[in-house]
């Protein structure tokens, strides 16, 4: 098992070299650079552009900044922000608590009506609730995140009034931030309301990340459920006098979660990349955000240091995810 | 009182092509210590219609019989929770490939362990005690460290000493094993029939062994079913049908034996008989 898990981390280094490339070249590729854009309306001189390029260590040579770049982060530095001059982790660290939160929710309620959802339509195979279900997974896996978002805002917070527009939570409630998820501060700071008004916000934010993840994972579900409903195994725990959830919840579905698993490590890439769209939509103050807000900017560190942490994030889901399979397919562990 | 009887039993699956009947009027009773064959071809219904006695067919097939009892007991009418008492503690089965037959996602002492949890109200302790015991009676050697072992860790033998471990766990008073050593080595299919056969007759259970074997029939069987195409085509104890084959289809099924063979080329059914003068032959 450790052996496992050595060999896996030791594939992290090459994928790590290969995102801070990407990462520091692509944002180069943009047009522009953070003094133009910092400059704003007003004209800058030539001159006093080429200096503060220097100033910043912009106008070296790319090979030079990328080694910079890369010693500083073998010594855990990812630099700091061109335009705010805080320290790039120091950000992250703040803010990544409320996209974790969301995507956390998101991921809980897609995996819990996921799984459900894609059994019970494998079970009811080619009935009419089979298809229901198949056709909205089509639907929300299909539909554009950003108008899904805007059409929910438009009804429930817009037309109903039930839910808030944007933000975390409602400007009256203020409380340090101990966890960082503001569900549990807001039961923590013991404020009367605090934690519905979370919710409150919560809720459709959460809703439009997880309908993609929901639909993928209700989809996998099922086509590994009908397979596996096939198998012998599940013809012996039905001769042996098993009840019926027994032999779908435990037998056939164990085997099934081996395919939906590794699907549900691969939506964190995407829960991340939607956060990206849903954190812009709702103002969450999520490193989605944080990201966009700075490629506008050009703020090279910012981006650079950003997807190489978001990057981690994924990879350890994925280290994670490896072992989760080990775990439930005993015929890789032995 | 027989312990099954089956009379008239047809099953139908539902196919694009309209309904499809596997299984066509076959009837039968097994008694209690009794050891019955049924033989036949691929797709001659064996396998179809013992699963339809169970309850085990998917709900695509219809299934009717005029009777259809267990102990007395009508099948037929009987809820499915009240069949769920039956089968794995009354009526065992298993079948042909045992390592796809065991669930590879749990130890064999889990798969075992749990027939006597749903049948039984045995303790943890008593029933581990039970299924190692019942793995020293189909002979698997080390039974307490077996137990914590997965099928894939096993041999296709092991497998089906697992799987026979797991039908006898409950005492059940029938047996149903579906070729039950098609899938295995010559000697291992040795092995397993003599240690089906040594349990029958210590636990004096009913036995319905189906194959598609000859010789399976005549080292086991008391009585014989021949089927062919979902009908029946005779039943006989199995002396007479080696000796005095009655229909024309068992007679060109046994001269197609290769220990028949007097030289050339093995005789082969269809180029014989049509499907019309078997059914016409047929010796119920």
């Amino acid at each position: 098992m450790l052996r496992f898990i050595f060999g896996r981390l030791a594939v992290l280094i090459p994928t790590f070299l290969g995102v801070s490339l990407i990462a520091f070249s692509f944002i180069r590729l943009l047009p522009g650079d953070p003094v133009m854009l910092m400059s704003g309306e007003r004209v800058m001189s030539p001159e006093r552009h080429t200096e503060l390029m220097h100033q910043l260590g912009l106008d070296r040579p790319m090979y030079a900044q990328y080694f910079d770049y890369l010693t500083g982060l073998l010594s855990g530095d990812f630099g700091s922000s061109i335009v705010t001059k805080r320290p790039v982790l120091d950000d992250f660290i703040n803010l990544f608590p409320a996209t974790l939160e969301l995507s956390l929710c998101a991921i809980i309620i897609a995996v819990a009506l996921g799984i459900p959802a894609g059994v019970l339509a494998a079970v009811k195979r080619g009935t009419w609730l089979d298809q229901s279900i198949m056709g909205v997974a089509l639907v929300g896996y299909s539909m554009p995140i950003f108008w899904w978002g805007l059409l929910l805002i438009i009804f429930f917070s817009g037309y109903l009034g039930w839910t808030p527009v944007s933000g975390r939570i409602s400007l009256m409630y203020f409380f340090p931030q101990v966890t960082g998820f503001m569900l549990i501060d807001s039961l923590l700071s013991g404020q009367a309301g605090a934690f519905k008004s979370a919710l409150t916000y919560l809720i459709l934010p959460t809703v439009v990340l997880a309908t993609i993840p929901l639909a993928v994972i209700a989809r996998q579900t099922r086509s590994a459920m009908l397979e596996v409903l096939g198998e012998d195994f599940v013809r012996t725990a039905r001769a042996k006098g098993l009840s019926p959830f027994r032999v779908i919840g435990i037998h056939a579905l164990r085997n099934a979660m081996i395919p939906v698993i590794t699907t549900i490590g691969l939506q964190v890439g995407v829960l991340l990349a939607g956060a990206i769209l849903t954190e812009t939509i709702f103002s969450w103050p999520g490193i989605g955000k944080w990201m966009v807000d700075s490629v506008f900017k050009r703020d090279y560190a910012v981006v650079q240091g950003g997807l190489m942490l978001i990057a981690a994030v994924i990879m350890i889901v994925n280290l994670v995810v490896d072992l989760l399979y080990g775990w439930v397919n005993p015929r890789i562990r032995h | 009182m027989s312990l099954l009887e089956i009379k008239n039993l047809t099953v139908e699956f539902q196919t694009a092509s309209g309904p499809f009947r596997a299984v066509d009027g076959v009837s039968l009773k097994v008694d209690e210590g009794e050891v019955l064959a049924i033989v036949g071809e691929s797709g001659s219904g064996k396998s179809v219609s013992m699963l339809a006695a169970m309850g085990l067919l998917p709900w695509t097939a219809k299934v009717t019989a005029d009777v259809l009892t267990f102990n007395g007991r009508d099948m037929q009418s009987m809820s499915d929770a009240e069949r769920r008492k039956i089968i794995g503690r009354e009526i065992a089965m298993i079948f042909q490939e045992p390592i796809a037959s065991l669930n590879p996602c749990f130890t064999v002492g889990y798969q075992i362990e749990e027939v006597l949890r749903i049948h039984t109200d045995l303790s943890r302790k008593a029933r581990r005690d039970r299924a190692i015991e019942l793995f020293q009676s189909v002979g698997i050697p080390n039974p307490e460290e077996r137990l914590g072992h997965y099928p894939h860790q096993m041999s296709g033998g092991q497998c089906q000493r697992v799987m026979i471990a797991t039908a006898l766990a409950c005492n059940p008073k029938l047996l149903i094993a579906d070729e039950p050593t098609t899938a295995l080595d010559v000697t291992i299919q040795k092995q397993i029939l003599d240690l089906l056969m040594k349990l029958q007759a210590e636990h004096g259970m009913g036995l319905i062994i189906i194959t598609h074997d000859m010789g399976v029939v005549a080292e086991t069987a008391d009585r014989v079913i021949v089927q062919y195409k979902g009908r029946q085509i005779e039943q006989a104890d199995v002396l007479s049908l080696f000796s005095a084959p009655k229909s024309v289809y068992t007679k060109a099924l046994l001269s197609a034996l290769p220990e028949n063979a007097t030289g050339g080329r093995l005789p082969t059914i269809t180029e014989k008989l049509t499907d019309a003068e078997i059914f016409a032959g047929a010796v119920r």
